[in-house]
């Protein structure tokens, strides 16, 4: 709950870092994966590199169900529509991670049918380089998005709080 | 007296280069080498000539031009076919004993820009039975149509139309003759000459779903 | 409502069990306008993304109820314009570019590529690149395989196939990082010869790893070869046949499961394969749960070749001594000019091709990989064209899945092991 003055109280800034807590430990990505990013994706969810014991587990294909966007591979011009389509149908609160330089930023692609990075399309919170990532980049690059997610500097959060600014002052 | 002329500096120097090293340059495809699959000159050298000998028989004046392996910078016979006949030569080599090159490896083309004509449209052939290999190729300029391969082969279908996708060569009696790679609405042939290799076209929705192709 | 009509003869020969059961989930109505079920065809977008479509392909089906009627298949979701890049790459700098065709067996495609440049220039390795070349093939290979019945199997339920099969491949990953120094895009091999020697004791490394991967497949047998789920989910589901086959140009292991008796390792030998035993498995349905045999069986004899490999390879000299190709040693590029420059003139415009044009292939994990290359002399190829064979596999999905379930359609294509990498290019 909010002060007069707009300030926010110390019983919500709790309950809302118990809430980062939740969501940062329970991430449920919805793995995008298009080419050979998509093979080091498997095998981070596999059994050697588990990505489950952060929490991600839960793979779920279907964009209501998700909250974070794992885009694993390259972004064609084809392609790029139906990407900004399964973001839009997610659900707040919502995280994307890129995987791989051709999400990235193209990679080694710069060709006239792919995207340039998929942060033309969609706001990317973590950008994960490599051509194919190493499993354990992609675990770095999960624990960074818990990171952020801990200390409020996700796209999502961000936004959260800039809405909450203008309906405190408008 | 006219024998004395002084070299230039590139002649002494081009007359000096070790031997070794000339001869390195001539080699090319068709210098055979068994671990790269390549000594077939030995083994289907015959069969070859006997296969081209019959064609040529056969088909006359439809069979444009042949450039043999060690002559011509190739690995396999390949033999140029007027696109009016292609068909029939397909068929022909399909069936016909001797020949049985029953499996379509590869349906593609070549831009040759300043040439004319521009594109070539080459067909791998492969025969399962007895292991030969030979390249048929048909010549066709911009704008005009090459008789379709799927009557043969269905398996020709995509294959044609990713040409006409790629080069923008029609296929006539093609059933359907639309882009495969690139978005059906992507304007250009991307592996045209002239076509940049950057330079992207931008689309705000999805590839819809077209009922119309499940009647 | 009419009487229900008996199924159509076809289903009862691809699967004998539902013959028996009660006739009423086989029902098929007649076309009657007036008839409220003639407009209840439903058209559902399979689209590119979706979990059973393996990398980002699209299918678009006429269903009548869980039946697949009509449907048609899209790709070009991953197109990344390689063929485009190999006419603006210089012949070596394009070997990257290879890996990231079939991604799932990477040094295979680097190979084929090196494989099909060398046979334009005409040059000839040494006897060690050779056998290091056939190991990093065989080991491309079963990994692909185990890539494709893994998810094959989880597509379908069986999740513990898949996960002995990835621990399986992430030693392998282990050891083809000590090789290449990447696990997944290796650009292992260059023009005339290797990236680099492999590491002392790599050989019996790898002899170990097949040795138990023998085991582990065993195992993995005996997971589903007799389970009865999976051979109702897998017996004549997807039925290509010989004369389908050899129309839609399947090669590889899918050509196999329906008896066309074509490998190219055995057929147009390359590298050392005259010199090992090996077989090469045929089956004779040409379904699902054929593909799946025949990948089982060729991964065993992929390790036994491998362990014949290991134990012929000897010491020796991984580059060809062409100077065209050959890259200086950085000692000589360091400490002499004539290096020096020619490491830079390599580099910087590439080596020059004769004249010419050639198709090579190879027995890939899929199938017959190709490269036809046209060279007009440059250091660039003038063509670059890149036969995929997932190209015709996945083409040939559409009469392969007309009048099976929906639940089928997804074990055809798995079972075919489309590429996007391979697809799109």
């Amino acid at each position: 709950m909010n002060n007069k003055d707009g300030k926010v109280d110390f019983l919500t800034t709790r309950l809302d870092r118990i809430v980062d807590l939740a969501r940062r430990n329970a991430l449920w990505p919805l793995p995008f994966g298009t080419s050979c990013c998509g093979i080091e994706m498997m095998a981070t969810l596999c059994s050697d590199y588990d990505l489950a014991r952060f929490g991600a587990e839960a793979v779920r294909f279907s964009p209501k169900q998700a909250d974070m966007l794992l885009v694993a591979g390259i972004v064609v011009s084809k392609m790029a529509p139906v990407l900004r389509n399964v973001y839009d149908q997610m659900g707040e609160p919502k995280y994307v991670m890129s995987m791989g330089a051709c999400a990235s930023s193209g990679g080694i692609f710069n060709v006239y049918s792919v995207t340039q990075g998929i942060d033309t399309i969609v706001p990317v919170d973590v950008y994960v380089p490599g051509c194919p990532p190493n499993p354990e980049a992609v675990l770095h690059g999960l624990l960074r998005l818990q990171e952020m997610i801990k200390n409020g500097e996700t796209n999502f959060q961000k936004r959260q709080r800039a809405l909450k600014e203008r309906g405190a002052t408008a | 007296m006219a024998k004395l002329i002084s070299k230039s500096a590139s002649e002494r120097s081009r007359n000096a280069a070790p031997r070794r090293e000339r001869e390195e340059l001539k080699m090319d495809v068709r210098t055979l080498i068994p671990s790269n699959g390549g000594d077939w000159l030995a083994r289907f050298k015959d069969d070859w000539k006997s296969q081209v000998s019959a064609l040529q028989k056969r088909f006359g004046a439809d069979i444009v031009e042949v450039q043999m392996p060690p002559d011509h910078a190739v690995e396999c016979p390949v033999i140029y076919v007027r696109p009016q006949a292609i068909v029939e030569v397909l068929r022909f080599v399909r069936s016909e004993s001797g020949f049985e090159y029953g499996f379509l490896a590869d349906l593609t083309a070549v831009d040759l820009m300043p040439e004319d004509p521009r594109f070539e449209v080459v067909y791998n052939l492969f025969s399962i039975s007895k292991h030969w290999r030979i390249r048929l190729k048909v010549r066709a300029r911009d704008g005009e149509m090459v008789p379709t391969a799927t009557s043969v082969w269905p398996g020709a279908n995509w294959a044609e139309r990713e040409v006409w996708d790629m080069f923008g060569i029609k296929f006539s009696g093609h059933p359907d003759l639309r882009r495969i790679l690139m978005d059906e609405r992507w304007d250009g042939h991307p592996l045209r000459k002239d076509y940049p290799l950057k330079g992207y076209q931008i689309f705000p929705t999805p590839e819809p779903v077209k009922p119309e192709l499940l009647e | 409502m009419k009487d229900a009509v008996k199924a159509p003869e076809v289903a009862a020969e691809k699967m004998p069990d539902r013959a028996s059961w009660p006739q009423h989930y086989n029902v098929h109505f007649e076309k009657d306008p007036d008839d409220l079920w003639d407009e209840s065809r439903m058209i559902v977008n399979i689209g590119p993304t979706h979990p059973a479509m393996h990398g980002a392909l699209r299918m678009v089906a006429k269903l009548n109820g869980e039946t697949i009627e009509k449907s048609y298949c899209q790709f070009g979701y991953t197109h990344r314009a390689k063929e485009k890049l190999g006419e603006n790459r210089t012949y070596h700098q394009f070997v990257v570019y290879t890996d990231r065709l079939n991604y799932c067996s990477a040094l295979l495609n680097n190979v084929a590529y090196s494989m099909s440049v060398e046979r334009l220039m005409g040059i000839e390795l040494p006897p060690r690149a050779l056998w290091i070349r056939m190991m990093c093939c065989e080991l491309a290979r079963t990994i692909d395989h185990l890539i494709c019945i893994g998810i094959n199997a989880v597509d379908l339920g069986a999740f513990s196939f898949f996960l002995y099969g990835f621990h399986q491949r992430e030693e392998a990953y282990t050891l083809i990082e000590k090789l290449a120094g990447s696990r997944l895009t290796t650009s292992y091999t260059r023009v005339g010869g290797l990236m680099a020697d492999a590491p002392d004791g790599w050989e019996k490394e790898v002899k170990t790893w097949a040795l138990r991967t023998r085991g582990v497949i065993d195992e993995m047998d005996r997971l589903l070869t007799g389970n009865r789920i999976w051979r109702r989910r897998t017996d004549g589901v997807g039925p290509f046949d010989k004369e389908m086959c050899l129309a839609y140009s399947y090669t590889g292991p899918n050509a196999r499961a329906a008896g066309v008796d074509i490998d190219l390792r055995r057929d147009q030998p390359y590298l050392y394969y005259k010199e090992v035993e090996f077989d090469v498995p045929i089956a004779k349905t040409g379904d699902v749960f054929g593909r799946y045999t025949v990948r089982l069986e060729e991964i065993r004899q992929s390790l036994n070749i491998l362990i014949q490999c290991a134990d012929k390879i000897k010491k020796g000299p991984i580059w060809s001594e062409d100077k065209r190709v050959r890259i200086p040693d950085k000692d000589v590029v360091f400490n002499t000019m004539e290096g020096m420059i020619h490491h830079f003139k390599f580099f910087m415009t590439g080596f020059q091709v004769p004249a010419g044009e050639a198709y090579t292939c190879v027995e890939g994990g899929n199938g017959e990989i190709g490269f036809y290359i046209v060279s007009k002399g440059g250091p660039t190829a003038h063509r670059m064209r890149i036969r995929g064979p997932s190209v015709y596999h996945f083409q040939g999905l559409t009469p392969m899945v007309e009048g099976e379930l929906l639940g089928d359609m997804v074990a055809a294509l798995g079972s075919i092991n489309v590429i996007a990498g391979e697809l799109d290019r």
